[in-house]
This record gives C-alpha cells, sequence and structure tokens, in this order.
C-alpha cells in the first residue's frame, strides 16, 4: 500500500464497498433466518445498504468516470477498498448480531464525518444516508439488549471478542478511537483495547471476498455490456 | 403551453409506485418545478435510498412532461430535504385510509426505539391505541409492522425519517 494519504474518491468507494459486501451478506439471510421477522429485517437493511451504495458509487462515478455499475462489478475483486469484517461469511446468528452492532456503531461514526464534510454534495447524502442508519443501529442495539443476559451473552461475547480485531479495522486514527469510545460506552464489560493486525485492516482482502464477488457479478459478465 | 401549474396538477395525478393511493405530490417528493420555455427542470428527492420505485417516478414524471408538450428534466436530489414532514395533511389522510398510520412528525427529533415501542401509534384500522411494534422493518424500506392488540390485526406504519 502506498503511504500517501487518501483521496476523497478512495473515502467514498471504501464506504461504498462496505455497504455493498455488507448488504449481500445480509441478504444471504434472506428466507433462512431463524424467524420471520429477522427475514424481513435483514432483507430489509440490505435493500438499504446496497442503496447507500449505489448513491455513493454515483458520487464517486461523476469524479472518476463511468457509472455506479461499472463501480460496483467490473472491478477485480483486488480493487474493492470494503474492510475485511465485511466480507466474513458467518451463519452463526451470535455473530451475525455481533457484526451488525459494531459495523453500524462505526458507521454511524464514518457517516457524521462526512455529513461535516466540507464537500456539499457528500454531506447532503451523508445526512440522508443517516435517517435510514438510525433504523439499523435501533435494531442491532435492541439485539445487544436482548443478548445480554446469561448463555446469550456469553455466545454475543465470544463473537466480539472473535470480530473485533476486523471491527478496528473498519476506521483509522481519531475516528477509530471515538468508535472505541462508543463500544466502551455501550458495553461496559466488554474490552476494547487491541489494534487490527494486517489482516484485519482495509487495503487486504480475506479468502471469502473472492467467491462472494465471482456470484454477485456472475450475471453481469455473462453478457458483457448488455442493458437490463 | 407548458406552465408550472399545470405540471404540478399532472404530478399530483401520478401515484406512488408503491402505494398507490398516494401520488407524488402528496408523498412531498417534488422539491421544485421550473418552466423555461417548453424545457420543464424537476427536482425530485426521493424517499428511500434503496427504493426500487425511484427509477419508476422519475420516469413517470418525465413522461407526465412530455404528455404536457414539455421536454423533461428530472434531477434526482440527493440529500437530506426530504423527510415524512414532508408528506402533506391529505397524503396522511390517504395513507390512514388505506391502512397505513401515518409516520409522527419528526419535530421530536431522531425516532427512538423506546418511542417506537411506546403505545403511541393509532390502529388505522378501528383507532385503538392498544397497539404494539412487531418490526422495524415491513415489506418495503418505508414502513414498519405494528400489531394492534384491539382488533387484532397487523397493520404497516409509515417509517418517521
Amino acid at each position: 500500500m502506498s503511504a500517501r494519504a487518501p483521496s476523497r474518491t478512495d473515502v467514498l468507494l471504501a464506504a461504498a464497498d462496505d455497504e455493498l459486501i455488507l448488504g449481500w451478506r445480509d441478504s444471504e439471510w434472506t428466507g433462512i433466518a431463524p424467524s420471520l421477522e429477522e427475514d424481513v429485517a435483514f432483507s430489509s437493511i440490505a435493500q438499504n445498504e446496497i442503496g447507500h451504495a449505489r448513491a455513493l458509487y454515483e458520487l464517486a462515478a461523476r469524479e472518476l468516470g463511468g457509472d455506479a455499475d461499472a463501480l460496483a462489478f467490473d472491478r477485480r475483486p483486488a480493487e474493492y477498498r470494503c474492510c475485511p469484517l465485511v466480507e466474513l461469511r458467518r451463519l452463526d446468528w451470535a455473530d451475525t448480531i455481533a457484526r451488525h452492532w459494531l459495523y453500524e456503531t462505526a458507521d454511524a461514526v464514518r457517516i457524521e464525518d462526512m455529513a461535516a464534510s466540507d464537500w456539499g454534495e457528500l454531506a447532503g447524502l451523508a445526512r440522508k444516508i443517516e435517517r435510514e442508519e438510525a433504523y439499523h443501529r435501533m435494531h442491532a442495539d435492541m439485539w445487544v439488549t436482548r443478548l445480554a443476559d446469561g448463555e446469550e451473552r456469553a455466545r454475543l461475547g465470544a463473537s466480539l471478542e472473535a470480530l473485533w480485531p476486523y471491527a478496528l479495522g473498519i476506521l483509522d486514527g481519531k475516528l477509530r478511537d471515538r468508535f472505541r469510545e462508543r463500544v466502551a460506552a455501550r458495553l461496559a464489560w466488554f474490552d476494547v483495547a487491541g489494534e487490527p493486525g494486517s489482516e484485519h485492516a482495509r487495503g487486504t482482502h480475506t479468502d471469502e471476498l473472492a467467491p462472494l464477488w465471482d456470484e454477485m457479478t456472475m450475471v453481469r459478465r455473462s453478457i458483457p455490456g448488455a442493458q437490463w | 403551453m407548458v406552465t408550472a401549474k399545470r405540471v404540478w396538477a399532472a404530478l399530483a395525478e401520478l401515484p406512488d409506485p408503491e402505494i398507490p393511493v398516494i401520488s407524488l405530490v402528496d408523498l412531498g417528493v417534488v422539491r421544485d418545478v421550473a418552466v423555461d420555455g417548453d424545457r420543464v427542470t424537476i427536482e425530485f428527492t426521493p424517499t428511500f435510498l434503496g427504493c426500487p420505485a425511484l427509477e419508476v417516478m422519475r420516469d413517470r414524471m418525465a413522461d407526465a412532461v412530455r404528455d404536457l408538450g414539455g421536454t423533461p428534466d428530472v434531477r434526482v436530489v440527493l440529500d437530506d430535504s426530504w423527510s415524512t414532514d414532508r408528506i402533506t395533511p391529505e397524503g396522511r389522510a390517504k395513507l390512514r385510509e388505506a391502512g397505513f398510520a401515518p409516520p409522527l412528525p419528526r419535530a421530536a427529533g431522531e425516532p427512538a426505539l423506546v418511542q417506537l415501542q411506546a403505545t403511541a401509534f393509532r390502529c388505522p384500522y378501528c383507532g385503538s391505541a392498544e397497539t404494539h411494534l412487531e418490526n422495524l422493518f415491513g415489506p418495503t424500506p418505508c414502513r414498519s409492522i405494528r400489531y394492534c392488540n384491539a382488533c387484532r390485526q397487523p397493520f404497516e406504519q409509515f417509517k418517521t425519517i
């Protein structure tokens, strides 16, 4: 990785790729979630996240050329800027809730930062995204409350611990510090120390991204340039 | 001759693709209409970013302008200038008649879970306030699911955003 400071489109693509890939992972619960209500919830959250990705890609495409679909689907897996946390395929409910809550908590910090941007269009879009994300956070937080005791707490705690180094890879610098403070404020029993290893940080990818990409882009690659 | 008034009237006839009882004007997604000769610029602020009805709304507005003999330029504005507070009083009444509980005003600030779980929402069928939140999410991005304990009927609640 180069040492240069990330450009404003790098920041935009990182957020867009996170939302697209996590949206894809969330959509994998459609039809198989542990309850019908959660089937509906994760399907709807996935739809929102992919909608956010689309809007962010559209803004990025105006700077970089091309269009939102090309940015979303025509890059090679290694070119995506998503963080490893969102790539993980974890069909365990405690892992799913732990990732959901950690991601939404970090994403809130990032959205606040974007909303304060002097790039007016990005700030406006971030404020719109925030209106929808507020519901994701309420949902994630409701689950953290529901799993707060006994065996549930033990399982959630184990999942949070396993995913924590990855969660630290979502944000850098001051934003990461702010994220850490919020996790500590909500979960007094959870140890928020640590730093992400190179395998958890943005810029690297897990082995789980390539199969996801293969499936996600399959139809588009089948007939290049087709108008759907 | 295309006039802003005629364009607004035509847009008021366009139903929301997913909740057809309410028009795009009732929904408050038309922010501005500007007419310059036969060129009609519409500023459109979508509801939810992942709403699949977005393209349909945009294309129908463009068609409506063409039907009036104008040349449409529908600009999609992606900022927070739309909120559920922009749904008109007529729109709220139409939602209620169709079995949707309208959104709460945002005046009270961000919606909070405790507020949504409280029994402040009236059942659009029987009017009882004895309702509870079943799911923050529903069949489309803009809806939550509630249940009326009085008439034992689930109903859809337009999210406050």
